[in-house]
C-alpha cells in the first residue's frame, strides 16, 4: 500500500509514529486512593495527594504496574525488571505538583510489535518502541467563567500508559489500523477500556514527509490529544499536506507541538505552550525503583487472555474462515465471543460469520443498540441461522425477521409464525402459483421459449409476490424451467 | 561555567519567579560563585559509578487497588484562593480557578 | 506536697517530668502551664510563629484525665513539646517560615505529629525555621530572626542556628521540653550544637516524611531536639515507625531507644575521620574532639582513626542534590489551591508574581540553582555527577562501618556567630554543614551533644554517627558522651 504525495518538487512519502495514551482501569489513581470512576462532581475524586498539598507523598498502586506489565506481553515487548519513575516539571493549571509522575530514561516496557491486517489481506508488522506509565493531569474548563479557567483536578493522578510506536506507519489508513489494533489488544487484556469519546484513549501523532528514496528522517511534528481514529488519520492528512507545500515553497519544518482543528480541517501550531520548555526530568526521590521479578512477570504471562491474533488464527484454523472475515471479527473482543456463541448454536460458522459481520452490524445500528445491550442472544441468533440452514425460512424472510428481533428482542420461533413467514416447501402449493403465473403472462412464456433465458427471473419474482415471499426460491426456480421448457 | 543576566532570566522563568531587572546582575553573581563553587566535583573520578537512586535499602511498597481516599472536596478545596463552588456546598464539590488561560 | 515552681517544672528533663507526673507531683496542665508562661517571658526570642495554648491546655486536660484512669500512653504522655513548623498541624496555621503558605491551615496532620500526639505529648505552638528548612542561622524565615538564648562575652544578638532555630532555641530557653526538628543537612544537629542541647537526625526512613512540608526529599528526616540523650530516645520513640503513606519509610519495628542507654560502651570501636580535620577549624573545637575521644576510650572505647575520602566533596554534592529536589518540590507553591496568591493576567504572571514575591532569597537562590543543575545540557554534568560522588560518600561509610561501630565528629565548624553575619555570603553560610552533610548524603543516623563551651563561653557539640538503623549503638555512645561531659552550662540571656 503506498501513499505518496505529489507536490511541485516531486513525490513525498509520509512517515509517521503514535504515542497512545491509554487509561489503566484500576479501582484508585497511580499514587493515591481516590477512584478512578467518571462522572463525580469536581473533585470530589481527589485526595489531598492528588491535589498536591504540602508533604503529601505518592505511593504507588501495584495493580498498575500489573497492568502495564500485562500490556507490554500483549505488545509482544520486552518487560523490564526495573523502572524508575520521574518527575517532569513543567507548570500548568491543571498539573497541581508542578511536575507529572512519569517514566523517562527506565521505562516499565521495552520494545515490541504489533502485527496489522491490511484490507488487502497481507499484514504488516509495526514496532513498539517503549511503554511507560505516568499520571494523569486534571481538567481545565476555559469557558465557564469570562476572566477564569475552573480547575477539576478528579483526573489529576489517574493511571495511563504511553504506548510509543516506532515511526514505522506510512499511511493515514496504517495509523488508523494501528490505533484500532492497539485498542483492540487492550479490550481483550482488560487492561484499557478504550473508549475514546470519554477520553480513556488519546493519541499524539508524530508526522514527517520525505522524497521518496529518502533514507533520513526530516523534522518532524507532533499533533496532540486527537480523541478518535478518524481524526488521527484526517489530521495526518492535513499535517503532511501542509508539509509538503512548505518544502515546496523553499520554507522549513519546524519541530513543534500542532493542535488538530477538525471544524477547520488543518492542524496549527501550539507555540504558546512550547515556549522556552525544558523538563528537568529527574527520579522522584519519593518513590522507589519498581522491582519486578521473572516468576511475577510469568505469573502475570500464564494470566493473558488469548489475543485478537491468537484468535483470528484459530478461526481460520478451527471454521475455514477467511483471513479477512477473521480480522473483522476479531477486531472487537464482543464481536467475536457472540459470533463463537451463535455458532455453537447453528454449527456453520460460515454462514454466522457472514451474518454477525454484516446484518448484526447493520441491525445495531438500525435499532440504536450496542453489542454489549444487544437485544439478540446470540442463541437466538443462532435459531433463526438454523432455520435458514434447514429452509424453514428464506433469507429474504430471515431478514425480516432478525430486524424485527432487533427491535423487540423476540424469539425468532414467535415472529416466524407470528408474521406467518415459514417458508412453502409444499410442491402442491408451489406448482399452483407457478402455474398460475405462466398461464396470467403468454407474452413473457413466448420472450423466455425465444431463447431470453434471462427472463426466468421475472418469473420467479412474480411467484415469490404471490407467495408473500415465503416460496422456496430453489424450488420455484426449479418448477418453472421445468415447465416453461416443457 | 559562569551565568549571566539572561541565563538567570531564563532560569527564573523556568522556575516562574519574578526577579526584579535591577536584581538580575547581583543574582547572576552569586548563583555563579555557587556553580562556580560545587565544580569541584570534577575532581572526582567518577567513571563507572552509578548515581544514587535512594539511600533507603528498601524495595517499593505496593498499594492495593482500593478506594481508600479522596471524597473530600471541602477539605480539598478549604485552602484554596478563588473556588468556585457552583452549590455553594463545597463537599459535594467546586474547582479551583485560575486566570484564563488561552489555548 | 506543693505544686513545684514553674521554673522547677520548666528545667526538667522529658524524663524526670515523667516521672514527676508518675509520682502526681504534678500534673500536665501545670507542667504546660508553666512553659506557656516561659513562652510569654521569652517571646523576644522569637523562637515561636504560633503559639497554640489553648490547644495545648486542652490537650494537657486531656493527658491528665487519662493519667487518672490509669490510662497514661507513656513518657511522653502529657510533656510539653514545641513542633517544627515545618510538620503540617490539623487546622493550624503551618508556614514553613515562608511568605508564600500565608493564611495556610492544612486539614490534616503529619505522621510524626499523630504518632507524638498519640503518645500524649502537648504541643505547645509552632516554631520558627529558616524559610522551607533552608538555611544554617535561621535567618532566612519570613519571620525574622531567631535569636539563641545564649549570648556570647561581647553580649551581642547570636543565631541559634538551623534550619530547626526556633526548636533548639524553645528547648534550650527551657520553653519546651523537647521539640520536633528535621534535618536535611544538619539542620537539627546543628542548631543543637549552637544552642547546648541534643540533636538526633535518625536513619533515613525511621520517620515518615508524610505531612513534612518537603525540602529535599531524598535527605529530610524529622528528630527531636532535647536537653538529655535519655529524653532524645524517649521522644524518637514516639515521632518513630512505619508508616504506608511514606513509600521511603522503612517497614521495620521500632525499638525501645531508651532501653540499652546505660549499658556501657565498653569494646565499641569508634572511628575518627581523618578528612574531618579542616584547616583552619578553631583550636577549641579540636580540642573538645580529642576530648571526646579521651572520654569514650576511658569508658572502654577503642579509637581508631579512619578515612572517608571522599568527605571533602559531600558538601558541594549535597548544594546540587538538595536544590534540585526543592526546586521540583516547591513548584507547588503556585498561588492556586493555598497560601499566597497575587493576581495575573495570565497563568504565568500569576505564578511568577506569586512566587517573586512568596520566596526569600535564600530559598529564589535554590530553586533558580536546582532549576539550572537540572537543565538540558547541565543534568549530566552537575545532578548525575552529584548523584555519582553520593554513592562514592555512602560506601565511604560502607566501609569503615565495616570495622568501626560509631564515627565521632565534632558537630559544627564553629560556635554560634551574631545574626547577620555570613549573609552576604552564601557559600560561607553553606560550611556550617560540613560536618552534618556527609551523614545526611548517606542516610545515617547521627547525634550532637553538648560537650563543652569555647572562649567566649558558648557551647559547642560532639557528633557521632552510627550505621543504618542502629539508633540504638548511637544513643548508647551518645549516652557516655554526655555521662562523661557533664555538660551543666544554661543560656543565662533574658531577652
Amino acid at each position: 500500500m503506498s501513499y505518496i504525495i505529489e507536490g511541485k518538487t516531486g513525490d513525498w512519502e509520509v512517515v509517521i509514529g503514535l504515542e497512545i495514551h491509554a487509561q489503566i482501569i484500576s479501582q484508585s489513581k497511580l499514587f493515591s486512593g481516590a477512584a478512578t470512576a467518571f462522572g463525580a462532581g469536581p473533585n470530589t475524586q481527589v485526595s489531598l495527594v492528588d491535589a498536591a498539598m504540602p508533604g503529601m507523598l505518592p505511593v504507588i498502586n501495584e495493580e498498575c504496574v500489573r497492568q502495564a506489565v500485562k500490556t507490554g506481553l500483549g505488545l509482544k515487548a520486552k518487560i523490564n525488571l526495573h523502572s524508575v519513575f520521574e518527575r517532569k516539571n513543567y507548570f500548568y493549571a491543571d498539573l497541581p505538583q508542578g511536575y507529572q509522575i512519569s517514566q523517562y530514561a527506565e521505562p516499565v516496557v521495552g520494545e515490541g510489535t504489533v502485527v496489522l491486517d491490511m484490507p488487502d489481506g497481507g499484514s504488516r508488522e509495526i514496532g513498539i518502541e517503549r511503554l511507560h506509565m505516568e499520571q494523569d493531569a486534571g481538567k481545565s474548563m476555559h469557558d465557564q467563567d469570562p476572566k477564569r479557567t475552573f480547575v477539576d483536578l478528579n483526573r489529576s493522578g489517574v493511571a495511563l500508559m504511553e504506548i510509543v510506536s516506532k515511526p514505522d506507519l506510512r499511511t493515514p489508513e496504517e495509523a488508523g489500523i494501528y490505533l484500532r489494533k492497539v485498542r483492540s489488544i487492550v479490550r481483550y487484556l482488560g487492561t484499557c477500556d478504550g473508549n475514546m469519546e470519554e477520553g480513556s484513549m488519546r493519541a499524539d501523532v508524530n508526522v514527517s514527509v520525505r522524497k521518496t528514496g529518502e533514507t533520513e528522517l526530516r523534522t518532524r511534528t507532533e499533533i496532540k490529544n486527537l480523541n478518535s481514529v478518524r481524526f488521527v488519520m484526517k489530521a495526518i492528512e492535513h499535517e503532511a499536506q501542509r508539509q509538503v507545500q512548505a518544502y515546496d515553497n523553499g520554507e522549513e519544518v519546524v519541530q513543534e507541538t500542532r493542535l488538530y482543528d477538525s471544524q477547520k480541517g488543518e492542524t496549527r501550531s501550539m507555540r504558546s505552550k512550547e515556549f522556552a520548555h525544558d523538563y528537568r526530568y529527574f527520579p522522584d526521590p519519593d518513590l522507589l525503583p519498581v522491582e519486578l521479578t521473572e516468576d511475577e512477570v510469568e505469573a502475570i504471562r500464564a494470566s493473558l487472555p488469548e489475543l485478537p491474533d491468537e484468535t483470528k488464527q484459530r478461526l481460520m484454523d478451527d471454521f475455514g474462515l477467511t483471513p479477512y472475515d477473521a480480522g473483522v471479527l476479531v477486531a472487537e473482543k464482543e464481536t467475536v465471543a457472540f459470533f463463537e456463541a451463535v455458532v455453537e448454536e447453528c454449527g456453520d460458522p460460515k454462514l454466522a460469520a457472514n451474518w454477525v459481520i454484516n446484518q448484526m452490524p447493520r441491525e445495531l445500528k438500525r435499532s440504536g443498540k450496542s453489542i454489549e445491550n444487544s437485544p439478540v442472544s446470540p442463541q437466538n441468533f443462532g435459531k433463526l441461522l438454523n432455520f435458514v440452514l434447514n429452509d424453514t425460512v428464506s433469507t429474504s424472510a430471515a431478514n425480516t425477521v432478525i430486524g424485527i428481533m432487533y427491535v423487540d428482542g423476540d424469539d425468532p420461533v414467535a415472529i416466524i409464525k407470528d408474521k406467518g413467514l415459514e417458508q412453502i416447501t409444499d410442491s402442491g402449493e408451489i406448482e399452483a402459483a407457478v402455474d398460475q403465473v405462466i398461464a396470467g403472462n403468454p407474452d413473457q412464456v413466448a420472450d423466455f421459449q425465444g431463447g431470453n433465458e434471462k427472463a426466468i427471473g421475472w418469473f420467479v419474482g412474480q411467484v415469490m409476490k404471490s407467495t408473500g415471499g415465503k416460496a422456496n426460491p430453489k424450488m420455484v426456480n426449479e418448477l418453472l424451467r421445468t415447465k416453461l421448457k416443457g | 561555567m559562569s551565568l549571566d543576566k539572561n541565563d538567570v532570566k531564563k532560569i527564573a522563568f523556568l522556575a516562574r519567579i519574578r526577579v526584579p531587572e535591577e536584581a538580575l546582575e547581583p543574582l547572576a553573581g552569586e548563583l555563579s560563585n555557587i556553580i562556580g563553587w560545587v565544580e569541584q566535583l570534577s575532581e572526582v573520578e567518577t567513571e563507572g559509578v552509578a548515581p544514587m537512586t535512594s539511600v533507603a535499602d528498601m524495595t517499593w511498597p505496593r498499594r492495593a487497588d482500593t478506594v481508600s481516599d479522596g471524597d473530600c472536596a471541602a477539605d480539598v478545596l478549604a485552602n484554596a484562593t478563588d473556588p468556585e463552588i457552583p452549590s455553594g456546598d463545597a463537599n459535594v464539590g467546586g474547582f479551583y480557578t485560575v486566570p484564563k488561560v488561552v489555548e | 506536697m506543693s505544686t513545684p515552681a514553674p521554673t522547677e517544672l520548666t528545667d526538667l528533663t522529658i524524663t524526670a517530668a515523667a516521672d514527676g507526673m508518675a509520682k502526681g507531683d504534678f500534673s500536665s496542665e501545670e507542667l504546660t502551664q508553666a512553659h506557656l508562661g516561659a513562652m510569654e517571658i521569652a517571646a523576644g526570642l522569637n523562637a515561636f510563629i504560633t503559639p497554640t495554648p489553648d490547644l495545648a491546655l486542652e490537650r494537657a486536660k486531656e493527658s491528665d484525665a487519662r493519667r487518672a484512669t490509669g490510662d497514661a500512653q507513656g513518657p511522653m504522655d502529657g510533656i510539653p513539646i514545641a513542633v517544627k513548623d515545618l510538620f503540617c498541624t490539623d487546622g493550624v496555621l503551618t508556614t514553613a517560615g515562608s511568605h508564600i503558605l500565608d493564611g495556610f491551615k492544612p486539614p490534616y496532620e503529619s505522621t510524626v505529629t499523630t504518632n507524638l500526639r498519640d503518645a500524649g505529648a502537648v504541643m505547645l505552638g509552632k516554631t520558627n525555621l529558616d524559610e522551607f528548612a533552608m538555611g544554617s542561622a535561621n535567618v532566612t524565615s519570613y519571620y525574622g530572626p531567631v535569636k539563641n538564648p545564649w549570648k556570647g562575652n561581647d553580649g551581642k544578638d547570636l543565631v541559634p542556628g538551623g534550619s530547626s532555630g526556633g526548636s533548639a532555641a524553645a528547648v534550650a530557653a527551657r520553653i519546651a521540653l523537647g521539640a520536633t526538628g528535621t534535618d536535611t543537612g544538619g539542620s537539627i544537629r546543628q542548631p543543637a550544637s549552637f544552642s547546648g542541647i541534643v540533636g538526633l537526625k535518625p536513619t533515613y526512613g525511621r520517620c515518615s516524611r508524610w505531612g513534612i512540608v518537603a525540602f529535599a526529599s531524598s535527605l529530610d528526616q524529622a528528630g527531636p531536639l532535647t536537653r538529655s540523650v535519655a529524653d532524645a530516645a524517649h521522644m524518637l520513640g514516639a515521632m518513630a515507625g512505619h508508616d504506608p503513606k511514606d513509600s521511603t519509610s522503612a517497614p521495620i519495628p521500632v525499638p525501645d531507644f531508651a532501653a540499652g542507654l546505660d549499658a556501657g560502651v565498653k569494646g565499641l570501636k569508634v572511628g575518627i575521620p581523618k578528612e574531618y580535620t579542616l584547616d583552619g577549624m578553631p583550636p577549641e573545637i579540636e580540642a573538645l574532639w580529642t576530648q571526646g575521644m579521651d572520654w569514650l576510650k576511658d569508658q572502654g572505647c577503642e579509637c581508631v582513626e579512619v578515612s572517608l575520602p571522599h568527605t571533602k566533596y559531600a558538601l558541594p554534592a549535597y548544594y546540587i542534590v538538595a536544590p534540585a529536589e526543592a526546586s521540583s518540590n516547591l513548584a507547588r507553591y503556585d498561588g492556586v489551591r493555598y497560601g499566597l496568591s497575587l493576581d495575573g493576567d495570565s497563568l504565568d504572571e500569576m505564578y511568577e508574581a506569586t512566587r517573586g514575591e512568596g520566596f526569600g532569597d535564600e530559598v529564589r537562590r535554590r530553586v533558580l540553582i536546582g532549576t539550572y543543575v537540572l537543565s538540558a545540557g547541565y543534568y549530566d554534568a552537575y545532578y548525575i555527577k552529584a548523584q555519582r560522588v553520593r554513592t562514592l560518600i555512602a560506601d565511604d561509610f560502607r566501609k569503615v562501618f565495616e570495622d568501626v561501630d560509631v564515627l565521632l565528629t565534632p558537630t559544627a565548624p564553629s560556635a554560634a556567630f551574631a545574626i547577620g553575619e555570613k549573609m552576604d555570603d552564601p557559600v560561607a553560610m553553606y560550611l556550617n554543614d560540613v560536618f552534618t552533610v556527609p551523614a545526611s548524603m548517606a542516610g545515617l543516623p547521627a547525634i550532637s551533644v553538648p560537650a563543652g563551651l569555647d572562649a567566649n563561653g558558648l557551647p559547642l557539640g560532639l557528633h557521632l554517627i552510627a550505621k543504618p538503623f542502629d539508633e540504638e549503638t548511637l544513643l548508647r555512645v551518645a549516652q557516655s558522651l554526655e555521662d562523661a561531659a557533664g555538660f551543666t552550662a544554661r543560656p543565662g540571656a533574658t531577652p
